[in-house]
């Protein structure tokens, strides 16, 4: 198979055993931060804007990196013995230009030096566009999608926006098992202006609505037809039809258009996520495979300056995938932020800070040495003694011995809190924090900070995980490490 | 022990010690002329006749030109020394063994800090070096409330009881404040205000939580054989201890956070030194790091002036009272004064000193000078990682 073509099976039922060429989804996993915002807030605080349900919120410790980080690592933990050869990031806010985003996620996998990490920057289209990449490659691939949705106060993008990051693990069989095999991947592309935004805004502007519906509804139609060509299937044979884009009303229109007159709607997560934008398809997807059975049709339908449409079909291999965590259990266990709080972590208000001096910029040589224990939360352990170090040392606290550390990985360790600390004077870009020392299951202590909580809730005993973070920015230097969050009760 | 000491070998033959506070209209050079012309004339010398200088300095300092040129010292040499909140213990123990070993007939420990020009409020450190981002952001306030729920759990101590032993512990620091005029606060502080105050880090309030001041203290140290030369009244460095954690205790399961064995090592070291045995009825006053009211109590402890688990009780008995039977910061400790980082240990040198001279004020004088020791205790760092002096003066020899 060539790696720069589209390669799909003229014959989608052949037999799967003898054939390598397939490609398809060996895991997928959706991450929707903790917080929630009703949207009936906005109304409530300006007289205008908001709606009914809720939208998920990005911590002020999150980002699209941090986000994407959380969604692969669930990926890869629902995936048992499979490696990523390649990390595609796809997002529309990115921390950084310039500099690769893609980098830090993989730093924070530990993936190996010859596994390239690359961006796919600036457009909604963008996360589509990786997942299909991916999906006509011949790499074993992660492709990570992730957003912040912003917007105006009272704005429309405001309230229907949402923050999220999804992950899926592409593959062919030798890969790993699919649990949903691509059946097409079909195009539709052309130039119009339709939503756009400046680099630096927080704002998307729009031309009027029904411009985008009567470019997008033909376009769509057709993508789809060549979709279902390829596969060589007729659109009644769709079970589940999953139509996405920021253009609800233009996503709307086409889904009744399309004659998949036997598939139920995906759930678009409108009512309790929001649209997360580049996210949005692969976590809608994830929702869907959460709940698919063997042998369905999966139509993913997105709409961005164009229309992408990838056909799947489910394999016996879904009927025991359980996910790491559910995207449906993470919606239930979100907790309501303050409509206040939510415009001051989008930096629509500035509130007070703490009359303490702002941290400096972290040392990229510093941060360069310490890389395993930054990124990837990796500790060393005394091979004799099996004392555990937090952050890792060279000599042990326990007999002194120097240089006879095993590597510590603790990332996915879980640990129990000792004891907390509500520090309401520290300087925090969202005071005030809580700090808690952690023993780790198997050995190792440390005081983390916590988040995804409220201090106050906090028990000694409680049990808590690792999750990637970002603790404050200074000279535009994202400074990432890692925090503490209670674990959350299983769905 | 490891360490051989220096006991009765030096002494200090006169000291001086700037009122503490917000001192806006004077800057670190207006503090050192204070403190040392204090110390130079109470040992009735001049600046030329110091032999060599320590500067204890913790926020800003780089070098021994901060006491040279401010005092314009020529040809003299200076030590800058700093280590964290035991920097000002550290000019005098650096001091006294140069003195020891014969390489000076006289030097001079000088602490100054001047904390208020930094425009925010608590401690400032100065430029941290360069660094990965994944350091703590606690502050020290959030790091210390976290022994008070540690100790009240290990020995049974509700948390209303606990909450009333640490204001206990604030009153009597602000009772002895009050009676002292170099101090910050000058105020005594009710029960009441203490508990009502707002909180700043775990359950510690503002008056669990030491002040922020400018300030300055001096010593002028000699041989002990030449001491009479200088005063009737000198003071005798008796014990000299430093310990540096190997900041295990933040990494270690075992660490309960009820005690600081830096501390401990330090303490035990002290007294081997000193000759001392029972603290508690040996030592005649003491004055420690009362950063924040836990480590206070914490300290009573790991010093031995009561058993483990029994340091709250002895609290709510007065034992460490003004006019109790082992009094603690006489002076009205870090919790009256501020900690102005690099003068609090010469500072709490400088009430060992007026107390073993009988020079303390009618209304602060303690009730057992006659024990003749006093100690006096620094710790800098947080609890699971720190440095801690502890220092015992006596007001005679053998």
């Amino acid at each position: 198979m060539s790696g720069t073509t589209a390669t799909f099976p003229s014959d989608p039922l052949r037999d799967a055993d003898d054939d390598d060429q397939r490609r398809g989804i060996i895991s997928v996993a959706g991450y929707v931060p903790y917080r929630r915002l009703d949207r009936s807030a906005i109304h409530a605080t300006f007289g205008s804007g908001g709606g009914r349900g809720t939208r998920s919120v990005a911590g002020y410790d999150e980002d699209t990196t941090t986000m994407g980080v959380e969604a692969a690592r669930l990926a890869l933990r629902s995936a048992a013995g499979v490696s990523a050869s390649q990390v595609l990031f796809a997002t529309a806010s990115p921390a950084y230009l310039d500099k690769t985003n893609a980098t830090t996620i993989h730093a924070a996998l530990r993936l190996d030096e010859d596994v390239p990490a690359l961006d796919f920057g600036g457009a909604l289209r963008s996360g589509v566009g990786a997942l299909r990449t991916a999906l006509q490659g011949n790499d074993t691939a992660l492709v990570v999608a992730s957003d912040t949705r912003t917007g105006l106060p009272t704005s429309s993008d405001e309230a229907n926006g949402g923050d999220g990051a999804a992950a899926v693990l592409v593959g062919g069989p030798t890969s790993g098992p699919l649990i949903a095999e691509c059946l097409a991947a079909a195009s539709a592309t052309e130039e119009f202006i339709e939503r756009w935004r400046a680099p630096g805004s927080t704002r998307s502007k729009q031309w009027e609505e029904r411009f985008g519906e009567t470019k997008y509804v033909p376009l769509g139609t057709r993508a789809f037809k060549a979709a279902l060509g390829q596969a060589g299937i007729e659109a009644a044979a769709v079970d589940v039809l999953a139509v996405c884009g920021m253009h609800a009303r233009a996503a709307k229109a086409l889904a009744a258009k399309l004659g998949a007159t036997n598939a139920a709607a995906a759930d678009d997560l409108s009512a309790t996520v929001g649209n997360t934008g580049t996210a949005h398809a692969a976590l809608v997807l994830a929702r869907a495979l959460e709940s698919a059975q063997p042998g369905q049709v999966i139509a993913l339908v997105v709409l961005a300056d164009g229309v992408e449409v990838l056909l799947f079909r489910t394999t016996d291999a879904v009927a025991t995938y359980r996910p790491a965590r559910a995207v449906a259990d993470q919606i239930a266990g979100g907790a309501a932020i303050a409509y206040g709080k939510f415009l001051s972590w989008k930096g629509a208000v500035t509130v007070e800070p703490p009359r303490r001096p702002e941290p400096d910029r972290i040392s990229a040589s510093v941060a360069g040495r310490t890389e395993d224990w930054k990124y990837g939360f990796v500790g060393s352990k005394d091979r004799s003694t099996g004392a555990l170090h937090l952050p890792p040392a060279r000599v042990s606290r326990d007999g002194g011995a120097l240089d006879e550390m095993d590597a510590a990985p603790m990332a996915d360790v879980e640990g129990t809190i000792q004891i907390i600390t509500i520090d309401r004077i520290a300087y925090s870009p969202s005071p005030p924090i809580t700090f808690a020392i952690v023993d780790f299951d198997g050995g190792g202590r440390l005081p983390v900070e916590m988040t995804d909580c409220d201090g106050d809730a906090l028990r000694i005993g409680d049990r808590v995980e690792m999750t990637f973070r970002k603790l404050f920015t200074a000279d535009d230097i994202h400074n990432y490490f890692w925090k503490a969050r209670p674990v959350p009760s299983e769905g | 022990m490891a360490s051989n000491g220096i006991r009765d070998k030096v002494a200090i033959v006169g000291m001086g010690c700037t009122p503490f506070g917000e001192h806006w209209d004077k800057g670190p050079d207006d503090l050192v002329i204070e403190s040392t012309t204090e110390a130079l004339a109470a040992a009735g010398i001049s600046k030329a006749d110091v032999d060599a200088f320590w500067l204890g300095t913790a926020m800003g300092a780089s070098s021994g030109l901060t006491l040279s040129r401010p005092l314009q010292l020529v040809g003299k040499p200076v030590t800058h020394v700093i280590n964290h909140c035991a920097t000002g213990s550290e000019s005098i123990r650096n001091a006294s063994y140069a003195v020891a070993s014969g390489a000076f007939d006289v030097a001079m420990a000088v602490g100054v800090e001047k904390v208020k020009d930094s425009g925010y409020q608590g401690l400032v450190g100065a430029g941290r070096p360069p660094h990965d981002g994944t350091g703590r952001t606690l502050t020290a306030a959030a790091m210390f409330a976290m022994c008070a729920p540690a100790y009240g759990k290990k020995y049974g101590v509700a948390d209303e009881q606990m909450r009333e032993v640490l204001a206990r512990i604030a009153w009597k620091n602000h009772y002895n404040g009050a009676r002292n005029t170099r101090a910050q606060f000058r105020r005594e502080v009710s029960m009441e205000t203490i508990c009502g105050a707002p909180l700043m880090a775990g359950g510690l309030g503002v008056y669990d939580c030491s002040g922020v001041a400018d300030g300055s203290a001096a010593a002028i140290i000699v041989r002990a054989e030449d001491a009479h030369n200088y005063t009737d009244k000198p003071i005798y460095i008796k014990a000299l201890a430093l310990v540096a954690g190997n900041c295990s205790g933040n990494a270690d399961p075992d660490y309960d956070y009820t005690n600081f064995p830096e501390i401990v090592m330090a303490g035990a070291d002290a007294y081997a030194q000193a000759g001392v045995s029972d603290p508690r009825s040996q030592l005649a006053m003491a004055e420690v790091h009362d950063c924040f009211t836990p480590a206070e109590l914490l300290i009573y402890e790991d010093l031995g002036f009561a058993e483990r688990g029994a340091a709250w009780k002895e609290v709510l008995d007065g034992t460490f009272d003004l006019l109790g039977d082992l009094p603690v910061n006489p002076d009205g400790g870090l919790k009256s004064f501020g900690h102005p980082v690099g003068a609090s240990g010469v500072r709490m040198a400088f009430e060992a000193y007026l107390q073993l001279r009988g020079e303390a004020p009618p209304e602060r004088t303690i009730a057992h000078a006659d024990r003749g020791l006093a100690l006096t205790h620094n710790l800098g760092g947080y609890p699971g990682e720190m440095v801690s002096f502890v220092g015992i003066y006596g007001n005679e020899l053998g």
